[in-house]
Formats: C-alpha cells, structure tokens, sequence
C-alpha cells in the first residue's frame, strides 16, 4: 500500500460577518492557493464536503466545482458533511492506487441563516427534530453530563476559551476574539457565550499525494500514518454522553499516542475536555495552537482546517508527529482521527 | 462592503409524509392515548423512545412493548433563558434527558420548571423527578407531550382571611394626622417620652396618654434590614427596611428606606420621608412613600445607641 500525504493547505482569512462574497468566489483563492503550491491545474480525484442547507439551495455544492475549473471533465465526489471526510474519501481513493494526487476542500458560510437551528435538520425526525432542539442546546446537555461526571467547573470551560481566543489572536486566519467577559450570561446552560464557537464564513483546501509523487510537490510531506472515523448512536439518550467513545476508538486505530500536537475540532468548550480525555492527550500535548473551532469555525470547512493545521506544522518543521481531529453530528456524534508524521529518513 | 441580500425561505408545504413504521407508530400510537411504551431488547433492556434496532449491537428487537413511567428521572439537562421561536416552550426552560420509570435509555424532551431567568433553577439537577404534561389535544408525534414537570414536592395552601379593622381612638388620631401631612405622637406624662405613633397609652409606665405632639417628618436610621423577599409595598429587592427615630419622637418607627443602595445603608444615616403626591394621600401610613437620605452628617452612634 502506498503512503499518503498533505502536501499543501490553504484556508480564507475568516469573517465573522458576510464578506459580500458568494460561495464560490469564497472558494476560488485557497484553491489557486493549492494549485500554486503544487504546480498542478488539474488532479487525480476532487472532493467536497459542504452543506446545501447553508444556501437553501439543492445541489448547491455542484456550483462550486466552478472554482475549481472542471473541464474537461474530472472525477469528482461530494459529501454532505465536514471536509474531513472528504479528505477521508480521497485517501481511500489514492490507497486504490489508480490516481496519485487529490484535491479536497469544504467551505461554509453560517451568515446567511441560524446554523445552530438549521442543524435540528440533521436530527432523528421522530422523536428529536419535532422538538427543535437546536445544536447549543443538545451541547449544553453534553456539557452538564460531562461536568457532572468528571468533577470539572465552569470555570474549566472558561479557561479552554480563554486559551483558544489567545491562540486565535495569534492566527491571522482565525477571527480575532476578546478573552472571555467576566459577567457573560448563560447562552444556554451550562455554556456561555464564549464557550460556543462563532458564526464563521469561510474556506480550506488540501492537496494530497501518494508516494514519490508527494515528495516531488512538497519539500516535507505530512504522511498520513493513520486515519479513522467512528460514529457513536445518534440518540443523546442512548451512550453515555459524558465521554466520547467514538473518538476514543478512532483515535485507538488511528495512532494517537505520542502526538506532539493536536488540533481538535471542538465547537464548545467542553468538547476539548471530553476529546482531551478520549484521546489521552496528556499536559504535554499542544492543543489547538490555532485558537481551533472556538476562534473559527467556518461551517464543513473547520474539520479538515484542523487537518491542514496539524499538517502546516510538520510542513515547517515544528513538529514531527500531529493530528487533527474533526467531528460531526449532535453531540460529538462522529469523530475523525488523521495522524500524521514528518520523514522518517 | 457585503451586498445587498435577499430573503429566501426553504420550505416544504403543509409538512414532509414520513412512514413510522411498526416500532415508532406503535410508539407513537401509544403516545396519543396518553401513555408511553418502549421496546425489549433481545438481551432485555428497553428502549424509549422505541426504536427497530438496539443501538448497542444493531440487531432487531423483540416485539414486546412495555408500559414505562409516567415518572422519569433526569440524567442531564441544560437550561435556555431565551427561547427560540422553534422551541417547545416560548419561556425559559431546560431541555433534559429523561429515564423513564422501567426504561433503560433516555428520552429527550422540554422540562417546564415554572421558573424563569438567566440562570438555571437551583433544583434542576440530573436525578430530578419528573412527569410528562399531555396535550389535551393528541395527534400521535412526540409533541404529544407538550413538556415535563417536575413531581410534586410542595403544595402552595391558599391562605385568606377578611377583616373589617378599626385602628382604634389613637391610632385613628393618627391616621387622620396623616391624611393631612403631620406624624403625629404622645408624650407620656410620667417618663416624658413622646411616642410614635400614639396608641393612647405609654407601654413603659402603663398610663393613659393624651398629649398630642407633631413631631417631624426628618429621622435617623436606628437599625435597619435588607430584604431580598418582594413585598408588596417594595416589589424590587433588595430592599431596605429600616427603624427611623423621627426629630422629636423617643420611639423608632419602621419604614422603608431607598434613594440609596441597599449596601450603603447605615446606622446613624440621616433620612426625610419621601411623601406620595398630595392628591394620593389617605387615612394610611402608606402616604410616606419611604424614606430617603437627606445627606446630612450622620449622627454618632452614641446618640442613637439606647435605640437600637
């Protein structure tokens, strides 16, 4: 089987507002970022992962494909959730062997609707969507029985923001967040406002390559040594959602352990705290030095910019070993787990 | 600058047809005559709400269905002090995670505490007891149920009776001074004392008393109490009660104190009555809305000390 690699990554500067830009005119510089980096026009594979419920417009993601100039005709595929596992798609892809490169991006913008409400679309119709339980509220519920279980505070939840808008400041791609207010009420308890990741427009791409072909495009390749993704039962009634068992097992058969760093998809606070854990992510470990999620969170694209993260920093060298982690669903329902390594030579 | 943007909605009309199927219309069908059932499981758990599969090993389950609740425990909960128009409820509420009595897996639904605010009530914790509020009204969806409520645990006993009160020669005196703007006492004739209000008598020495003094509508705070209980004559809290020894009077008389905050009341503090409009005024205590600082110094301690 041949090895795989993130040869390049690119990601929009995010906004917290509508910039003015459509989806596609969003798209179209991180993908002539990539198609830059690597010298390639056209690739192996191509694939999506974005929302068509974010424009309300079926087959929204078709367009898109105009940014990436698809004519003659490319092999291209879709899915409806975070690019990461898009990227997950292309690695099957490339493992057959038949194509040595792939291009995979995602982009979302929440501006144009309530996404935490347009996520009770997502939900069981019979016993959860009639409800409208909306993506907050179920986190929230998750919250308390993680807090409950583990003995964590608040104030626990409070310092993870604080940390990630710190980072995030650092990150001229991310949005730039003030630290946690003091007096925030309760947007829904127990999570405050900033324990919530923000309304985000934006876009990411990555370019994959399998073998000689990833050591041609990139001067360190950032090997794919493992990737996996689970899912736990949709309903929040059924698993213990004071834990992640899902991640756990991802992260198990992706190789984990020994991580330098870990960028995780946690769109709540809390969220850290219980990936923290299923990971066994020690004190050593560099989590999210990004600002993750709760700095920028553009919609399908935050997961696989999490890849790109994890992947930008063995590109330059300040780690060997990194992984990035996405998620999907109510309540950490889905987790990915993509690990990945500098040379070995 | 962003563009112009345009409105759009995203629609199915008159509502998406789902088929439910044998396993969540029984649920359901249950649901709208008011009960709730789940599903046994090969290995003997039920499920609630039902559904085909166990979700721990994916196979079919049994078809025995069991009668659960009506009451539940709560596992986990979260509490939303600004409803969404999507919401079940249009006031604040917590979503909880509900065992049923006899289930082994958690239903969600809106949990209705009567309470509202921006922080969750204090009795919302996982192990609350809770049961279902049924619509009148049944369709068979899980909306059937319109929230949860907590079990009983206290029950409010109405309580009223009805009076027709005469205040008595003195204090009728006093009223009537009142109705015209003057506060009103005795002095004792025995241990000199003026009292306010008069009650025709001096508790102290145990005689009758007769003469009338006009004492002034200025005091100074004796001792005083913060109260976080709304009451109706001072339905913000906190508010501050207070003993006020009236300029010339030589008993304390209790009354409200505000024009100030509550942390910065004191003893010694000077106070004047803040009187209702003239044209609001009555035979009632109640025409001295309360009393409010007056800025002056305060008065030591010592000169207030026998009234405290």
């Amino acid at each position: 089987m041949t090895d795989i690699a993130v040869v390049a990554f690119a990601q929009t500067t995010h906004t917290a507002e509508n910039a003015g830009l459509s989806e596609t005119e969003m798209l179209l510089p991180v993908i002539q970022q990539v198609k830059a980096a690597t010298g390639l026009n056209r690739f192996g594979f191509t694939c999506s992962g974005s929302c068509d419920y974010l424009e309300g417009a079926p087959f929204a993601f078709v367009s898109a494909l105009d940014a990436v100039g698809a004519w003659p005709p490319i092999a291209e595929s879709h899915v409806e959730m975070d690019a990461a596992w898009a990227l997950y798609e292309a690695w099957v892809e490339l493992k057959h062997g038949v194509v040595d490169t792939a291009l995979v991006y995602g982009f979302g913008k929440s501006s144009q609707t309530d996404v935490a409400e347009l996520l009770v679309q997502q939900l069981d119709p019979y016993y959860l969507a009639p409800l409208g339980p909306d993506q907050v509220s179920l986190a929230a519920l998750q919250a308390r029985a993680h807090l409950d279980r583990s003995g964590a505070k608040e104030d626990d939840l409070r310092a993870v923001a604080a940390r990630s808008r710190a980072a995030g400041r650092d990150n001229p791609y991310a949005l730039h967040l003030d630290d946690p207010a003091a007096d925030a009420g309760y947007e829904v308890a127990p999570l405050r406002p900033h324990d919530v990741a923000p309304r985000t427009d934006g876009a990411a791409a990555i370019v994959l390559a399998s073998g000689d072909r990833a050591r041609e495009l990139c001067e360190r390749p950032a090997w794919i040594t493992g990737i996996d993704h689970r899912a736990d039962a949709h309903s929040p009634g059924v698993r213990d959602l004071s834990r992640s068992e899902s991640a756990r097992l991802a992260g198990e058969r992706a190789g984990a352990a020994g991580v330098e760093v870990a960028e995780l998809h946690a769109q709540f606070s809390h969220e850290e705290l219980i990936l923290r854990e299923a990971l066994g992510l020690g004190e050593d470990v560099l989590v999210n030095p990004s600002g993750g999620a709760l700095s920028a969170n553009p919609p399908m694209a935050a997961g696989l910019i999490r890849i790109g993260e994890a992947a930008a920093r063995i590109h330059s060298g300040a780690a060997r070993r990194a992984l990035g982690h996405a998620s999907f669903g109510p309540c950490l329902q889905q987790n990915l787990v993509c690990v990945l390594e500098g040379d070995r030579r | 600058m962003p563009s112009e943007t345009t409105a759009h909605v995203l629609e199915f009309p008159g509502g998406y047809t789902r088929s439910v199927g044998p396993v969540i219309g029984r649920f359901l069908t249950e649901l709208r005559s008011g009960r709730v059932v789940g599903v046994r499981t090969a290995a003997g758990r039920v499920l609630v709400p039902p559904t085909e599969y166990d979700p721990d090993t994916g196979d079919a389950v049994t078809d025995e269905f069991v009668e659960v609740g009506p009451a539940g425990t709560v596992e986990s909960w979260s509490w939303v002090p600004n409803p969404r128009a999507t919401h079940p409820l249009d006031r604040p509420f917590a979503w909880a995670l509900i065992r049923m009595d006899g289930a082994d897996t958690a239903l969600l639904h809106a949990l209705d505490l009567g309470e509202e605010g921006p922080e969750p009530p204090r009795r919302l914790r996982a192990g609350l007891r809770v049961r279902p509020r049924f619509r009148a009204e049944r369709v068979g969806s899980v909306r059937d149920i319109e929230c949860f409520e907590p079990e009983v645990t206290m029950y409010v006993a109405p309580t009223r009776l009805e009076y027709r009160l005469h205040p008595g020669r003195a204090l009728d005196r006093f009223l009537e001074g009142m109705s015209e703007g003057r506060i009103l006492g005795h002095r004792c004739e025995v241990c000199d004392k003026v009292l306010v209000p008069m009650k025709g008598l001096c508790p102290m020495d145990g005689v009758p008393t007769t003469e009338e003094v006009e004492v002034a509508d200025t005091g100074t705070v004796t001792t005083f109490a913060v109260n976080n209980i709304p009451d109706p004559r001072a339905p913000e809290v906190p508010f501050v009660s207070a003993y006020i020894l009236l300029d010339g009077a030589d008993v304390a008389m209790l009354a409200l104190v505000s024009g100030i905050p509550a942390d910065q009341v004191r003893l010694g503090m000077r106070v004047r009555a803040a009187w209702k409009p003239r044209e609001e005024w009555g035979r009632s205590i109640g025409n001295i809305r309360w009393f409010e600082p007056t800025g002056e110094p305060d008065v030591p301690f010592d000169a207030i000390k026998d009234y405290t």
